[in-house]
């Protein structure tokens, strides 16, 4: 048994919080000046380029790269010869992400209900998975969402007889269909298999692979490059203005499903991929 | 594709010159609002009460900015999606406004709404916002502190990169420029 004190926590989330939102994962940064190079529309390239200028910007002056600071998405993967000692664990993420936001100058971005619409004023209520794992380690990981693209991502029950061509006209349908709205190009997160709840989560951990790394199974990692080709002919573009960089990255995540069912979650990022991820 | 350098507020000769793809930078103030500002100034313009703001022949910014660090006149900004403000954007040009900013293609009404009231949608490049935030020489809350980021901001911006996405003869560079390169 491992002991960790959950003000540990407090700080790597507050660290994480902020250098997510400063330093764009050098992954990512290399896929949009890639795009940059390749890409074949004038405007699109300008585009591009000026991406990758606000990108060093804001890793050299420490400010957010974008000011949409998202709701931070938070994963705990805690091995299970952990012990958690001196507090709460879920207000010690919120207390993180508090912390972080406040003294990082990142954007309050969260209303305290989806109705009345008040901000919190701290960024919380953070959204927080929990998962139990082997091992006596916590891997800690932070992903602030923005609302943009966020907003354009959809999820469906397609029958089984559709099969993967299903699943490429829908996350087709909603790549065109977010268009501009989603500040392309993006990183589509994929979910398949799994339930209601669960395929919405398999499509943002998708979102948590690093770009260039195929899922496992040769069957699904022919699906992203596929899928990768097609939402690059559709001719969206950077920003949607038009051009042949929609998409810098597709990753696909599957779970088995119920025999009636094939659900299929498309998590939509753009391409301020922001994501952080430190070991405790 | 023509870039044209403009001071606001805009006047109607500057807005005839423009046309979906051109390449603008604009210099002078502009004034920030996105969701919960626009709910209040509709309120008001329903109400034919004054605005708290003469936005009348101006430039609205939909941008929420992040806090200033020590030092800096503002934090990043960038515009957010604009098809959220799409329910009271035909009011507002109605009213006078003679320019939104924002990021991503709009209701149809929107675009008519640019031709009938000879007003332009501008795109601003959305995500690079650290960048963006270095073309804002001054910044200062106008009306609504209460609503924090999303309180109204008069900031005044020296060449301030952004394409024109809506211009006042119909043409729409989201369509046109998706047109060009769309193999499927």
């Amino acid at each position: 048994m491992r002991t960790v004190h959950v003000q540990k926590i407090v700080d790597e989330v507050a660290r994480l919080c902020q250098e997510a939102c400063y330093d764009l994962p050098p992954d990512v940064l290399k896929a949009i000046e890639a795009a940059s190079s390749s890409e074949k529309s004038p405007l699109g390239q300008g585009i591009l380029a000026k991406l990758v200028e606000n990108a060093y910007l804001a890793s050299r002056e420490r400010v957010p790269c974008c000011h949409d600071t998202g709701i931070a998405a938070v994963f705990l993967e805690i091995g299970q010869d952990v012990h958690l000692t001196g507090g709460s664990l879920h207000e010690a993420v919120q207390e993180g992400v508090r912390r972080g936001y406040r003294e990082g100058c990142l954007r309050k971005s969260v209303v305290g209900d989806p109705l009345l619409r008040v901000n919190t004023g701290d960024n919380t209520p953070a959204v927080v998975h929990t998962e139990i794992v082997d091992g006596d380690r916590i891997t800690l990981s932070v992903l602030p969402k923005g609302g943009g693209s966020e907003n354009m991502s959809a999820l469906s029950f397609l029958l089984p007889g559709e099969g993967a061509g299903g699943v490429k006209k829908f996350v087709l349908d909603t790549v065109k269909n977010a268009g501009g709205k989603a500040c392309p190009p993006l990183v589509v997160g994929v979910g398949i298999g799994g339930t209601f709840d669960y395929v919405a989560l398999l499509a943002k951990k998708a979102l948590l692979r690093r770009i260039g790394t195929y899922n496992k199974q040769p069957h699904l990692a022919r699906l992203e490059m596929e899928l990768l080709e097609l939402i690059n002919k559709t001719g969206i573009g950077p920003l949607g203005l038009g051009g042949s960089n929609t998409a810098l990255w597709v990753a696909v995540e599957s779970f088995g499903a119920h025999i009636t069912a094939l659900p299929v979650a498309v998590n939509l990022q753009c391409h301020a991929a922001r994501r952080k991820l430190c070991t405790i | 594709m023509a870039t044209h350098r403009l001071i606001t507020p805009l006047l109607d000769a500057d807005i005839e010159k423009l046309h979906s793809g051109d390449e603008v930078l604009l210099t002078g103030p502009i004034y920030t609002a996105r969701d919960a500002a626009h709910k209040r100034l509709l309120e008001l313009l329903e109400k034919k009460r004054e605005l708290p703001v003469d936005l009348r022949g101006q430039v609205i910014y939909y941008s929420g900015p992040c806090p200033p660090k020590p030092g800096q006149v503002i934090g990043s900004a960038g515009p957010t999606t604009a098809y959220r403000m799409d329910l009271f954007t035909p009011a507002m040009l109605e009213y006078g406004v003679k320019g939104t900013i924002g990021k991503g293609p709009r209701l149809e009404k929107v675009r008519e709404a640019c031709v009938r009231y000879r007003a332009v949608y501008l795109a601003g490049i959305g995500g690079a916002s650290a960048l963006l935030a270095k073309t804002v020489k001054k910044a200062d809350i106008v009306a609504y502190e209460d609503l924090g980021t999303e309180a109204v901001h008069r900031l005044e911006v020296e060449d301030f990169p952004l394409i024109v996405a809506y211009d006042i003869y119909g043409g729409d560079i989201y369509s046109e420029g998706i047109g060009k390169y769309k193999e499927i």
